[in-house]
């Protein structure tokens, strides 16, 4: 097969499947060799250019509840672009968020940490990407949560971000971390990243982003998979003989 | 140019149902002009046989006709204009299935001239699950598997592990159970794309 499409997951920068420490994985980590797959039509196609529909409210974690009372928190900017590994912005890119409140309890029925609810917090939300690959969030921090994971297990702060790129394989699921938090150090998910490549996942507190008399700003990108030296020619059948 | 490290993957947690799947994208040809109605479903396993309730499955595929929805395939415009090729389900919690109501995509264009057979491109996420695994969903009865390069560079004593096998039809509708085993006996194959 020809070698046409994405550059491959980077392992260095990636977690492995098999994390001990992250105890979900034991049972759930494929055990078998990965198949390797040259891409093809299937994997250089993908949904996230047909994925685009977001209302201009879904993006204000704040207010999005609809219940006319805004969240409960320390109002925060998240801003950043989506870029590929060659520093192209990723442009009409859907970005979803979901977290915690600032409590550090998720809105979600699973969740049975004895913290207060808001009523006027639905911690989830959605943009897309514009010309320039830019996202940006209006939100409340989350709090930390404990976790059964391990004893007095805590996760630390983070938002959860789901982003769909322009291929298959291009998809990314991950978590955006805050600076200077303590809680780094000792939690098994953001560990199974190895160090160097862990403030790839800490946003970076921007005075710039930062509005004055009414929230804080931070600044996060996020790098995708971008394609091989050699482009896929867009053409479908054509491009593949 | 200096090249950026990508950002790396972390789990999808137990918490996402309320952001990605309240809605859950599980009829991709509402209009019904996109090929031959099918249901696909099937359950997501783990290592010790339970079922994972708190998985979600995105699906990707071309149409009847064998065409994605994406400018790098040179017909998307031919594509049904209510048909995107996208499905996301969580699992149910209590029993582990997932179930999409889709079409039989057409075979592919595959690299040096082949062709791909019918398939479902598939991404399995889960608390758990550090990065997604990739599968792909094939069609037991399907002829065109004889031929298709990447069923060929699967160890052939795993290859059943990517095939859907007919089910009893759903309303008419005939219906493939495809059963994703995140690790040992049965292991499905994923690959490293």
């Amino acid at each position: 097969m020809s070698t046409i499409g994405y550059r491959r997951r980077d392992e260095a920068a990636n977690p492995s499947y098999d994390h001990p420490d992250y105890k979900s994985t034991v049972l759930r980590h494929p055990k078998q060799p990965l198949v390797a797959l040259d891409h093809t039509l299937s994997e250089v196609t993908g949904p996230g250019p047909a994925l685009a529909e977001v209302m201009p409210e879904d993006a204000d974690l704040t207010t999005n509840a609809g219940t006319g009372t805004e969240a409960m928190g320390e109002r925060i900017i998240v801003t950043g672009r989506v870029l590929d590994e060659d520093g192209l912005p990723q442009p009409r890119t859907l970005v979803e968020i979901w977290q915690c409140n600032a409590a550090g309890r998720y809105i979600h029925e699973g969740d049975q940490h004895p913290a207060p609810l808001d009523p006027n917090f639905i911690g989830r939300g959605r943009c897309v990407t514009d010309d320039d690959g830019t996202y940006r969030f209006l939100t409340i921090k989350p709090g930390a949560y404990p976790w059964r994971n391990h004893p007095n297990a805590w996760r630390p702060a983070h938002i959860h971000f789901s982003l769909f790129g322009p291929a298959f394989v291009t998809r990314l699921v991950t978590q955006m971390y805050f600076p200077g938090d303590p809680l780094h150090e000792l939690d098994p998910i953001m560990g199974a990243v190895a160090p160097e490549h862990r403030r790839r996942m800490i946003a970076d507190y921007d005075h710039a982003v930062t509005e004055q008399e009414w929230a804080l700003g931070y600044r996060w990108d996020v790098v995708l998979r971008g394609p091989e030296a050699t482009p896929f020619e867009a053409g479908g059948a054509g491009a593949l003989a | 140019m200096t090249r950026l490290s990508q950002t790396p993957s972390q789990t999808v947690g137990p918490f996402f149902h309320y952001a990605l799947t309240e809605h859950p994208i599980d009829e991709l040809d509402p209009d019904g002009q996109a090929g031959e109605a099918i249901v696909v479903h099937g359950s997501v396993r783990d290592g010790a046989g339970d079922v994972v309730g708190d998985a979600m499955v995105e699906v990707w595929q071309a149409d009847g006709g064998g065409r994605y929805k994406h400018p790098a395939d040179g017909r998307t415009a031919d594509v049904p204009s209510a048909f995107i090729g996208f499905g996301r389900v969580a699992t149910a919690r209590e029993s582990g299935e997932f179930r999409v109501t889709t079409v039989m995509p057409g075979t592919v264009p595959g690299p040096g001239g082949s062709v791909q057979a019918p398939h479902l491109n598939v991404h399995v996420f889960a608390r758990g699950l550090l990065h997604p695994v990739h599968t792909r969903i094939y069609f037991a009865e399907a002829a065109a598997n004889d031929d298709d390069p990447v069923l060929a560079s699967v160890p052939a004593q795993r290859r059943d592990t990517l095939l859907a096998r007919p089910d009893a039809d759903e309303g008419g509708l005939p219906r493939y159970r495809f059963d994703i085993v995140l690790q040992g006996e049965g292991e499905t194959v994923f690959f490293d794309a």
